[in-house]
């Protein structure tokens, strides 16, 4: 891991320009641009979608990858952070750098609360909590009939920014989730090689030692769910504001379960690995659908394909087939 | 490692990032459609898989009978699945409406991906024609010059219910729907002519597998009828149920999008006899519609459903309105006039449409029978409403 | 409320649980021995129920159906085991949950392009149909007493593998201390394809016997699968004592919450406001359950490691 290893020395500035935060922005600014150039309005809808869930399963892979906290509820944060959008605009409140910080706020909430209980239990015990606790959100929501009840509802408008509706277009709203996807990138990096970070991983690795030092890994992992919850949240008011529609549909636990799947698919080590996840479920769902009514037997293989070549030792194969 | 190269992954995301860009410029806007390109939006994944496969088959019949083409225009269906999510949907419709640039949307088998993505189609004066769903906020006050329907209004099959309780002279009846909206609504249309006592409203969870619980409690209150509404394969659980529970013929089971073509071939006998309410049944005594059950069964080898007919109609409105609008939808004036007219021959005989863009249609109790042929199908038992127009057309500002 | 209602209630309640079970079982073995996170166990359910409608159409008799349906189902099991899951069962759990997703994914549009997405036809074995007056004003359906009844047999059987037979023993072993199992010179890994089979069969014969009541298409196994986990972290991984426990616990208080939860509300908030959360309540009552049980024993009833 690139933290444990230390670095040769390089300029500061070629660090920067490699950082992950930094070629992923650049990547998707580089897509949107040649989408924009091409005419393509729906080049734009795709990066801003593309980012947005980016910036989910990167909250998530925060959480599997740093904290050791597979959540099975993270559509739940994602959807209270759309429910945010959809409330705050049935009173009149649309301005994206309020509801920003409230999504953020309400959904960390949900996260801390539950998390306090929730972090009682290890292992695949919290996988299942955590999924508990989502779909008791996702029928809260259902229920909710003056927002909709279980068919959800058209957000009033788009939010706007400064009080200007520059989000208006999906490119306004693409250049938007890709700054905040790097943002987020950023930041977590940041985070994860600081004090914290470290007090994290090595929670993850050896509790009981962390203990013995008079350290409470307790409080470290509520403050990561409260940032991997937050984020969702973010990535959810984005989310409102591109289909500009809000439905319990978001909590259901398949989303929390795709989620896992481009955290997991781009490999849980690294944070940017859940980019290239959210990339190629994305990818994939918009190519493979356009050949086949079947296309989910494609991601079906896709996906049993990387796991099991993953696995398997690729040199010890290579070997045994020359031999 | 050289610091000039980024690292694998970093490339790796780069690669990723820019392979996003062959889907967003494959088609230039300067692509000069030449067939007339449809995007056909139906729900063609998960367990309501078999409705949006019948409204989808429907529809490519026809175009098929017509040589692929339609007012003498050859088309292109672009057909998507919407897998129920509503935001899957848009984002999907979105791709249509940018990146194929469709000439017109059609389909959608469910309300809530309807009131999702007629935003986006509609604000793009882009013409929607419903294969089947009809939420009321399209029907009266959200209507659009751009919006026609050629199914029916959500409240209306539950109403014929309503309306049959009433005549057939039940005093107490049961009311069991998901608890969703389409449940809430299903159950205030059903109450819009139904006059006697509702002994227990029972809302249930959206899938359920079980209703063993509803049917305990059914029994007990023995009411002179139930009504239900339980599209898919809730329709299909709770018949088997029904029938197990020794309920099937004590008490009169009165639906709508419960038991149809769609399930009944895996209900079967369980379901024969029980009553639905539908604008259309395989039964209908027209040569358009003889014509239109045989095609459908030679096909695709199973009896079409209503959601078959209209989306079958649905293409045959398109057909009859380009036609009469020179086979060009640009001229929107011309082309909303045409469809407005509705120039087609409806498997359902009479059809017109209201000012809203709804049909004004007659209305049928139909039952489950097993054919001499031993398929199972609808058929009609008797006729409810005639010529009938929905409930909220009179909020509708369209003139 | 009748005493004849309540008991029906309480059947039906008894009768989704054994149900529970016959899925739960095989999940709860399979990550008990092997520690091994199967998300396709669902997808084994929905295979049951497949094989014996078809095999029962094409025999035309459901006793013939059912065993040549189980036997398929066993092999089923072992065909997947070999192709996918044994390369998966010493890796890290995200990557078996993904795996696992992946296969779901294939079998289930395998399943679909088969034969189709309608559902298919499952009628209720014709000397099964009808029901049975048990009380008076009580009329049950027979094939859910059959399910019952079935249920309560394989709970024993299961017990008696368990707690009886060297394989059993095994099986206990594996769960607690599985480096001692192999240290011992058994082969481990034919053990769990050996279980892994075996769960897979009781998936199927639950997806049988649910045949005759629900829908049988290509996505019943989704819905199934996660009430099946949550049986299982319940009753407590590896703890066929647990998940019998908890797959019992769970179907009565899904199906007496659903029968009374409403009414119970209406006494204690009023009718409006039971009208609006009464059924949001009754649907999330297991999750509480879940929910209540994890927090106050983080391992679930019956679980002595947390895995």
């Amino acid at each position: 891991m690139a933290q444990s290893v230390p670095t040769p020395r390089r300029a500061a500035g070629v660090r920067l320009a490699l950082h992950p935060a930094v070629v992923g922005v650049l990547g998707f600014a580089a897509a949107l641009a040649i989408a924009h150039a091409g005419g393509s309005v729906y080049g734009a809808t795709l990066v801003a979608r593309t980012a947005l869930l980016a910036l989910a399963a990167v909250s998530l892979s925060f959480l599997i990858g740093q904290a050791g906290l597979v959540s099975f509820g993270h559509a739940a944060p994602l959807g209270i952070g759309a429910y945010v959008v959809l409330i705050a605009g049935e009173y009149g409140v649309t301005e994206m750098l309020v509801v920003l910080p409230l999504g953020f706020a309400a959904a960390a909430l949900f996260s801390v609360a539950t998390g306090a209980v929730a972090l009682r239990t290890r292992g695949v015990y919290f996988i299942m909590i955590t999924l508990a606790f989502a779909q008791m959100i996702y029928y809260v929501a259902a229920s909710l009939s003056a927002f909709g009840g279980d068919d959800g509802m058209a957000i009033a408008a788009r939010s706007t920014l400064f009080g200007l509706r520059l989000l208006k277009s999906d490119t306004g709203l693409a250049m938007l989730a890709v700054a905040l996807l790097g943002l987020a990138l950023f930041g977590l990096d940041r985070l994860i090689a600081s004090r914290y970070g470290l007090m994290l991983r090595a929670g993850r690795a050896n509790e009981a030692k962390l203990q013995a030092l008079g350290l409470d890994p307790y409080r470290h992992r509520l403050i990561a769910l409260a940032i991997g919850g937050g984020l969702a949240g973010v990535a959810g008011v984005l989310l409102a504001n591109q289909v500009e529609y809000v439905s319990p549909a978001t909590m259901n636990w398949h989303v929390s379960g795709e989620l896992i799947v481009m955290v997991v698919l781009g490999g849980t080590g690294r944070l940017a690995g859940a980019v290239l996840g959210a990339v190629a479920v994305t990818l994939l769902d918009e190519t493979l659908g356009h050949f086949t009514e079947h296309w989910k037997l494609g991601l079906g293989l896709v996906i049993v394909a990387v796991v099991l070549l993953r696995g398997a030792d690729l040199k010890a194969l290579l070997r045994g087939g020359a031999a | 490692m050289p610091p000039a190269m980024p690292s694998v992954p970093n490339r790796i995301l780069l690669a990723a990032a820019v392979a996003l860009l062959p889907g967003a410029t494959v088609l230039p806007a300067s692509a000069v459609a030449d067939p007339l390109k449809i995007g056909f939006v139906s729900t063609l994944s998960g367990p309501s898989a078999p409705l949006g496969v019948h409204m989808r088959d429907g529809f490519q019949l026809a175009v098929k009978e017509l040589g692929g083409k339609l007012g003498g225009q050859p088309v292109e269906v672009i057909v998507v699945d919407d897998e129920l999510k509503p935001d899957v949907a848009v984002t999907k419709v979105r791709a249509l409406l940018d990146r194929d640039k469709v000439d017109l949307v059609a389909g959608v088998v469910f309300s809530n991906v309807m009131m999702a993505i007629q935003k986006p189609v509609l604000e793009s004066e882009t013409f929607l024609i419903s294969g089947n769903a009809g939420p009321s906020p399209l029907a009266g006050k959200g209507c659009s010059p751009f919006f026609f329907s050629a199914s029916y209004q959500n409240d209306q099959n539950h109403e014929v219910m309503g309306k049959y309780a009433q005549d057939k002279g039940y005093k107490r009846v049961v009311l069991m729907t998901p608890n969703y909206q389409a449940g809430k609504d299903s159950m205030a249309g059903f109450k819009r002519h139904f006059k006697g006592e509702v002994v227990e409203e029972i809302f249930t969870q959206l899938g359920q597998l079980d209703f063993s619980a509803e049917l305990a409690k059914i029994a007990a209150a023995n009411p002179d009828a139930l009504f239900t509404f339980m599209p898919g394969g809730m329709g299909v659980n709770l018949t088997k149920q029904f029938a197990q529970a020794g309920l099937a013929g004590k008490v009169p089971f009165l639906s709508a999008f419960t038991v149809d073509e769609t399930t009944l071939p895996a209900t079967q006998d369980a379901a024969v006899g029980l009553l639905s309410g539908a604008e259309w049944a395989p039964s209908i005594d027209t040569p358009e519609n003889k014509a239109f059950v045989a095609a459908y069964e030679k096909e695709y080898g199973v009896v079409p459903s209503l959601y078959a007919a209209q989306g079958y109609d649905a293409a045959k409105l398109i057909d009859g309105a380009l036609r009469q609008a020179g086979g060009k939808v640009s001229d929107k004036q011309a082309f909303r006039k045409a469809l407005a007219a509705a120039p087609f021959k409806s498997v359902r005989g009479t059809f017109a449409f209201n000012t809203n863009g709804f049909p004004i249609q007659d209305f049928y109790v139909v039952k489950a029978v097993k054919r001499p042929d031993g398929k199972f199908a609808t058929a009609v038992e008797t006729k409810v409403f005639e010529k009938a127009k929905d409930a909220y057309a009179g909020d509708c500002k369209l003139k | 409320m009748t005493t004849a209602l309540f008991v029906s209630q309480l059947l039906n309640g008894l009768q989704l649980g054994v149900i529970l079970f016959l899925v739960a079982a095989g999940l709860t073995l399979v990550f008990g021995v092997m520690d091994f996170i199967n998300l396709a166990h669902g997808v084994q359910y929905m295979l049951g129920a497949y094989l014996v409608a078809v095999l029962t159409a094409w025999t035309g008799s459901f006793a013939a159906g059912l065993l040549l349906g189980l036997v398929g189902a066993l092999v089923l099991g072992f065909v997947l085991e070999v192709l996918v899951f044994r390369h998966l069962t010493r890796r890290d759990h995200l990557e078996q949950v993904l795996g696992t997703f992946g296969v779901i994914l294939i079998v289930t549009e395998l399943v679909r392009i088969l034969f189709g997405s309608a559902p298919l036809a499952f009628p209720t074995p014709a000397v099964f149909a009808g029901s049975v007056t048990l009380l008076p004003g009580l009329n049950y359906p027979v094939w859910r007493l059959v399910i019952l009844v079935v249920g309560l047999a394989v709970a024993v059987l299961l017990w008696y593998l368990v707690n009886r037979t060297r394989l059993g023993m095994l099986v206990r072993a594996g769960s607690t201390h599985p480096e001692t199992v192999s240290a011992l010179g058994v082969d481990i890994d034919r053990l769990f394809l050996v279980v892994f089979a075996f769960g897979a069969m009781l998936a199927g014969l639950a997806g049988a016997m649910a045949g005759p009541l629900v829908s049988v298409e290509p996505t019943m196994g989704d819905r199934i699968l996660i009430v099946a986990f949550v049986v299982v972290v319940i009753g407590g991984i590896g703890s066929i004592k647990g998940a019998f426990v908890s797959a019992l616990v769970v179907g009565l208080v899904d199906t007496l919450g659903r029968a009374f939860a409403p009414d119970l509300l209406k006494v204690l908030v009023g009718k409006s406001a039971a009208a609006a959360a009464g059924p949001a309540l009754s649907s999330m009552l297991i999750y509480l359950l879940m929910a209540v049980v994890l927090s106050v024993r983080p391992s679930g009833l019956f679980g002595g490691r947390s895995a």
